[in-house]
């Protein structure tokens, strides 16, 4: 699944404007994540301090 | 709530939009999710002076600094020197854009418009099969807004494209993802945004200065989303400060994405029109979208104060829109975005010998366009694929 971290995201909504699923959204200074999220990792490759990331379910 | 046209966002598209409209006389209400309009920053704030005095009226509080013109810096360190007002829509004046903003939507308050912030837009209204307005979440109470048109001015991370059935989303290539420090080094130039070009410094984009004043400047990066990887930005970033400026003192940290798409396929819907950098009309090779973002809200404006009235707010009815949008602003961002998916591929050795082919040319004579066209003249082998750009 797709995590956030929300100590390092500087909210700038970069990742919401790539998502193809439109599965994020910004508010105020979080990233939420729907079920809509494909896993396509995209926003974790574009994100520019690396706060978003795809981790195995069972990781967590 | 009722009125004749919910504006969702209030950054430069949207405040010109909501004050054209309302000073037509349409009753406008314009929606922030922030708390603040106009913070976080996520801006390089250049802006060309000449545009700029076309669209509103200039105050000395939102201008951080003016710069004589812009310095462009090859892998090697050749330098090329391009004259204030020739440069491109980006150099002329460095905004604070926290100020800036926040005085747009003031104008737009003051023509009539009825401003809210903390104020989230969550989807659209629908009736009859098309959108009847916004609903939307006020500090934290649902709110329903209903209006014929809706304007979409809700910026890179834009949602109501979106819900009106455009796909907006961004392909890694079509964006470009950017870090910024607030910089204080006696280095700084005062005079110049300068640029830095190189794939080991900016895969795909550039690193820019921009200068504020008292020796303070926006020193950030953009990295081509295609070449990027998770935290890229930062890391060369920080680099690049350790590098070139290991005295700075960082005062402030900016993140952001830039959409270089070029003209997307459709920014209206029944009912809906998009603007600024939800309609990605940001300029793919300077990446500037202030300007662009303030012309078309104007035109927005315009086109809902004619057609709210009629009643004629159909897909079809707002075409006028895509035309007026298409045949001005349109135009430039359609050629450059043809000439950034060529440079994004040049290597270090063509940016190289591209700059030494300028030497001995006065640089500072040229604008942007005239500065391809000699480059074009001095390089027609390398630039072949650009010939039918520029002639």
């Amino acid at each position: 699944m797709l995590t956030v971290n929300r100590y390092k995201c500087g909210y700038c909504g970069a990742c919401v404007g790539v998502c193809p699923a439109a599965a994020l959204e910004l508010v105020d200074t979080w990233i939420e994540v729907n079920d809509d999220c494909t896993k396509c990792g995209r926003c974790t490759k574009i994100c520019p301090l690396g706060a978003l990331e795809l981790v195995k379910e069972a990781e967590i | 709530m009722k009125c004749d046209l919910v504006v969702v966002g209030a950054g430069p598209a949207g405040s010109m939009t909501a004050k054209v409209a309302a000073e037509a006389g349409l009753d406008v209400v314009m929606l922030e999710k922030r708390q603040e309009i106009g913070d976080p920053v996520r801006c390089a704030e250049g802006v060309s002076k000449a545009a700029l005095k076309k669209l509103v009226e200039l105050d000395p509080v939102w201008i951080s600094a003016e710069v004589k013109g812009a310095r462009i810096r090859a892998p090697d360190g050749t330098e090329i020197v391009i004259s204030e007002d020739r440069a491109g829509a980006e150099v002329g004046y460095v905004l604070e854009r926290k100020v800036f903003d926040r005085a747009l939507a003031l104008d737009a308050a003051e023509a009539g418009a009825k401003v809210m912030v903390k104020t989230r837009a969550l989807g659209l209204l629908w009736e009859k099969g098309v959108p009847s307005g916004i609903s939307a979440q006020f500090v934290g109470e649902s709110l329903k807004i209903e209006a014929p048109l809706i304007i979409g001015a809700d910026g890179v991370e834009s949602k109501v494209g979106r819900w009106a059935g455009i796909d907006t989303a961004l392909k890694p290539k079509d964006i470009e993802t950017c870090a910024q420090f607030l910089v204080q080094d006696e280095k700084i130039d005062e005079e110049y945004c300068e640029f830095y070009l190189g794939n080991e410094i900016a895969p795909g984009g550039y690193v820019w200065s921009f200068p504020k004043g008292q020796s303070i400047a926006n020193l950030g990066i953009g990295v081509l989303g295609s070449k990027a990887n998770s935290g890229m930005p930062i890391r060369l970033l920080r680099e690049f400060v350790k590098k070139n400026f290991p005295e700075g003192k960082v005062l402030e940290m900016m993140v952001g994405g830039v959409p270089i798409s070029g003209p997307i396929e459709t920014t209206t819907a029944d009912g809906v029109i998009l603007v600024g950098d939800a309609a990605r009309q940001s300029d793919p090779i300077t990446g500037g979208g202030i300007i662009n973002a303030m012309r078309a809200g104007v035109m927005a404006g315009e086109i809902a104060a004619d057609q709210v009235p009629k009643g004629e707010v159909g897909k079809g009815e707002l075409m006028i829109y895509e035309k007026r949008w298409r045949e001005t602003i349109g135009k430039q961002i359609s050629r450059n975005f043809a000439v950034k998916e060529f440079f994004v591929d040049l290597t270090d050795d063509d940016l190289n010998r591209l700059t030494h082919s300028l030497d001995g040319v006065n640089v500072a004579e040229l604008d942007l366009k005239g500065l391809l066209k000699v480059l074009l003249r001095q390089n027609p082998k390398l630039l072949l694929k650009l010939r039918h750009l520029i002639v």
